[in-house]
């Protein structure tokens, strides 16, 4: 962990990435990925083609499962679990938003601003990873119980008017809500966040301000001009980091929502380990990697081109 | 730009930084007049730039005050600062085209059609093509180019250069030089240039002000400093200079005569900075390439009235254009001697026995008070430490 | 005027301390909810001071077992991921072989797979192939999805070794052998720490992929999952505090310890 919190490693002089020296010994290379790559074969990779296999059968747990390419399976858990879908995307979206704008900060102050706080400040930031999530989590519906100071004071100052006009909440209560889940993923993710953020934000040469400032940037611009771009790599990364677990996640609906704010990953939680209907929690599950498969594809793609250049 | 026009002075009045216990900079009082080539050398550590961010207005000083012609720009933040800066290794913005590196003062203070602009400042630094690569694919001296046109784009009243040839190789340092030197005379801009490199301060500037430890040893023309150094720290920082240890023996008029290992040396009093009291110590210095080398066999044609220090040849390197010799002597051990190749004598090899001569107006005489070993180069001052 | 100006230098600062304190807020209450003596199965509302907890950690049933389950199986998945990781790793950096772009995305894709989805697919790999859920399998499952992070913070640190320290080695007469073992070792050893640290959070406090593949096997993960249910014993709150205290205090002293250690060298 210490080595953590140390600065990221420079950014390596050549790049032995491109051409590493010809060795002798050619099956070396082959003798060091063997194992580790057999594991993610056998354990990443098959599964999913089992996954696949299993998401066009059907039959029942009691007579067997048969492949019969029943591919209205996934039509059928589509236009059942919508909603759910929907709402994953969206809480997820939400999450990741809050976790950059809260994240960006505290990265910006390990980065820049801390001083020799700058260990305790990171060691601040992953220490809770130890404490399990779900204490943590399950720490939420203390923070945010009925009638307690958080939710008297979001109520005094009207953030639940507001929240509750997006149907964020409803009424006087903010545990059980949309609210209470996004505060959850976001809570939860946010390291994931603040890491990468931190770890682009600490390689940019810190003359890049004064030279900014020196031609009449003022701070201000100096951070939307240079310091922004320059960090974009870790927003992209830190943004994938929190929007694809935050979009499979089940835990956070589960303890801090309701019936009503059910994601997609409780649906399949429940297909496979409670209704055991393995055919369609398959097809979700194949749905949600797909879907979040061609959303970051998307999204390097877009902040490719027209920001990281 | 007419003569009377002082808006380009940068004048510094008793500014100073400390930084805890440590003090950087000492009070200092400077002035470098508008259009000069001014230069602050120095060792790393020196304080030559903190001084330098202190006028850009990257560091506040701890005291005193920064005068830009007749406003005091003391607490103005950088961005207001009619100032700019050709960093150390550059800092180009990497995510921004040439053109945009350039451009990217223009644009904060809000001009449009930057475009003609930008395009003439690329040419004026033979670029031009180059405007839509990234700084990366250039090479260092091309990226050293971009600098200083992301900079003078801006017609900043005072440019400053913090050791801005650090990271060029030799041959193109010396090319840059001369390349920067011209810039200089064609836009008029005063110039203050960091350096540890004292060729490169020698090279370029009008005005050489020698630091060391957070103070101003010397200010002055190259040539002035060169020939006649205040203090060790100068006589030794700025080329090689032999001290003798000597004793004043009497002082008259403007003449004062030095006892020496068993010799005696004579020096202008005019360039003597020392108390000149008979009894006196004082340290004589010389040159190495002011020294004539004659075989103790022919020591009857010196010429009289010249300084002489014999002794034996201890070490001799043969570098092309000249010979360097080191002298052991009573007045002196290990006394440096340059002769040009033009004739050789071959006679002049370790363990002969020699009379080393000079034109006494080449000796000066500093106060005996001071470090003899200030300002040797030991090892290669480190670049990339922050001065 | 002078108050807002000193409000806008330190935007940045109190935003990020704000940001911190969310972060941490969740930590404060589960220390403080350990001292509680709850009315009641569940430990959400404060009643009155309590150590009895402290003084039992182990008094509810199966907590301590579901501990040091966690434990050993944390253990084994970081000793399993960071040797096949870190070989991966190294061969990734130091070798030119075909398919290095197959290799590259098959690690990456982990990474960027939901846990729901992988804890899925691995549950009906184990259910066609009819293994029996319990220890084994969720090992495997944790060492499949820590081999990633500990390939990707292995080979930042290999890639930015200079290899001509490597060849200044065998220039001095090590063999390949030495050189590994006398200078690319040390020198990676940071990397392959953060890894192996990185591989002990994660399956430490792993629950989705878990949860899938455990069959009847109770995990600490697990057992508070179950405890939200049927009702969360103070002990929990006890574990997660002296979790994080321990973590915190392991990481200071490693660190007091290295920079003692660079302050001799310098």
């Amino acid at each position: 962990m210490a080595a953590v919190t140390e600065a990221p490693p420079p950014l390596a002089p050549p790049a032995p990435e491109k051409k590493p020296p010809r060795r002798r010994g050619r099956w070396m290379p082959y003798l060091l990925l063997l194992p580790g790559l057999l594991w993610l074969i056998v354990f990443f990779a098959l599964p999913m083609v089992y996954q696949a296999s299993t998401s066009v059968q059907t039959g029942s747990l009691e007579e067997g499962y048969e492949v019969t390419w029943h591919f209205a399976t996934y039509w059928d858990a589509l236009s059942e679990y919508w909603p759910q879908f929907l709402r994953s995307v969206l809480y997820a979206g939400a999450a990741t938003v809050l976790c950059l704008l809260l994240g960006y900060p505290l990265a910006y102050l390990i980065a820049f601003r801390a001083g020799r706080w700058k260990h305790l400040i990171m060691i601040l930031v992953i220490a809770p990873f130890f404490t399990s999530f779900l204490i943590r989590t399950l720490a939420w519906k203390t923070i945010l119980a009925d009638g307690g100071p958080v939710v008297g004071a979001l109520n005094a100052l009207h953030v639940l008017d507001v929240t509750s006009w997006l149907g964020m909440t409803s009424g006087d209560r903010v545990l059980a809500t949309p609210l209470a889940v996004v505060c959850g993923l976001t809570y939860n993710f946010l390291p994931f966040m603040i890491l990468p953020l931190y770890t682009s934000l600490e390689r940019i040469d810190g003359r890049l301000h004064e030279a900014a400032g020196d031609l009449y940037a003022r701070p201000f611009t100096t951070f939307r001009k240079v310091t922004f771009p320059l960090s974009m790599p870790g927003v992209v990364s830190g943004t994938l980091l929190t929007f694809i677990p935050a979009a499979g996640d089940y835990v956070n609906a589960d303890l801090l929502g309701s019936t009503d704010t059910r994601m997609i990953g409780n649906v399949i939680q429940s297909q496979f380990l409670r209704i055991l209907d393995y055919p369609t929690a398959a097809a979700l599950s194949f749905i949600l990697m797909f879907a979040i498969l061609i959303m970051v594809t998307l999204y390097i793609r877009r902040s490719g081109t027209e920001d990281l250049v | 730009m007419t003569t009377t026009d002082n808006s380009g002075d940068v004048r510094l009045s008793g500014i100073s930084k400390t930084y805890g216990s440590f003090t950087a900079v000492h009070p200092l009082d400077l002035t470098v007049p508008q259009g000069s080539f001014f230069a602050l050398l120095g060792a790393s550590g020196c304080g030559k730039t903190t001084t330098l961010r202190m006028i850009a207005g990257l560091e506040e000083p701890t005291g005193g005050t920064v005068h830009l012609g007749d406003q005091d720009v003391t607490r103005l933040p950088p961005y207001k600062r009619p100032v700019n800066t050709v960093f150390q290794s550059y800092a180009l913005f990497p995510h921004l085209d040439i053109f945009e590196n350039v451009a990217f003062g223009l644009r904060r203070r809000g001009i449009k059609g930057v475009k003609k602009q930008v395009d003439e400042m690329l040419d004026l630094v033979q670029l031009g093509e180059h405007a839509r690569k990234k700084p990366h694919q250039l090479s260092g001296g091309q990226q050293q180019r971009v600098a200083v046109a992301r900079a003078l784009i801006n017609h900043p009243r005072v440019l400053l250069l913090d050791e801005p040839l650090g990271a060029l190789d030799l041959k193109l340092r010396r090319q840059m030089q001369l390349e920067l030197k011209r810039i200089q005379t064609e836009v008029g801009i005063t110039f203050v240039h960091v350096t540890h490199d004292q060729e490169e301060a020698m090279t370029m500037a009008d005005t050489v002000a020698v630091m060391n430890a957070g103070r101003v040893e010397q200010l002055g023309a190259p040539a002035d400093l060169y020939e006649n150094p205040r203090t060790t720290f100068v006589a030794n920082f700025l080329g090689t200079s032999n001290l003798i240890e000597a004793e004043v023996d009497a002082a008259s008029g403007d003449e004062i005569v030095l006892r020496a290992g068993g010799g005696k040396l004579s020096l202008p009093s005019g360039r003597c900075g020392a108390p000149t009291a008979t009894g006196g110590k004082v340290l004589v210095g010389v040159r190495p390439e002011k020294i004539s080398l004659t075989h103790a066999g022919d020591a009857g044609a010196i010429p009289a009235g010249r300084n002489r220090v014999t002794g034996r040849i201890a070490d001799a390197s043969f570098i092309g254009v000249s010979t360097q010799y080191v002298v052991d002597s009573p007045a002196g051990t290990a006394l440096q001697v340059y002769v040009q190749n033009v004739d050789r004598d071959t006679r002049l090899v370790p363990g002969a026995e020699v009379v080393l001569h000079w034109n006494p107006a080449h000796t000066f005489g500093l106060d005996a008070a001071q470090d003899i070993q200030a300002g040797v180069e030991k090892v290669e001052p480190q670049e990339g430490v922050v001065a | 005027m002078a108050f807002v100006d000193w409000l806008k230098r330190r935007l940045v600062v109190i935003a990020g301390l704000f940001t911190l304190a969310y972060l941490l807020l969740p930590n404060v209450v589960v220390t403080v909810f350990s001292f509680n003596d709850p009315k009641g199965r569940f430990n959400y509302e404060w009643q009155k001071f309590s150590a009895d907890a402290w003084t039992d950690p182990c008094g509810v049933a199966d907590l301590c077992g579901s501990l040091s389950l966690s434990l050993q199986i944390a253990l084994w998945a970081t000793l399993g991921a960071t040797a096949l990781g870190t070989a991966i790793a190294f061969a990734l950096v130091r070798y030119r072989f075909r398919a290095r772009g197959a290799v590259n995305s098959l690690i990456f894709l982990p990474m960027a797979m939901p846990e729901v989805v992988m804890a899925a697919s691995l549950l009906t790999l184990f259910l066609n192939m009819g293994v029996q859920l319990g220890f084994w399998t969720i090992l495997i499952a944790h060492i499949m999805f820590c081999l990633s992070f500990v390939v990707t913070a292995v080979k930042a640190r290999v890639m930015s070794m200079d290899p001509r320290l490597e060849q200044a080695a065998q220039d001095l007469y090590a063999g390949p052998f030495q050189t590994f073992l006398r200078v690319t070792l040390p020198i990676a050893a940071p990397g392959i720490a953060t890894g192996a640290l990185l591989a002990f959070a994660l399956s430490f406090d792993d629950f989705i992929i878990t949860n899938f593949n455990a069959g009847s096997t109770v995990t600490f993960p697990m057992f508070v999952w179950g405890s939200a249910q049927r009702g969360t014993p103070v002990q929990i709150n006890v574990i997660g505090t002296a979790m994080f205290v321990l973590a915190v205090l392991f990481v200071l002293t490693s660190m007091v310890i290295s920079n003692r250690r660079t302050k001799h060298k310098a």
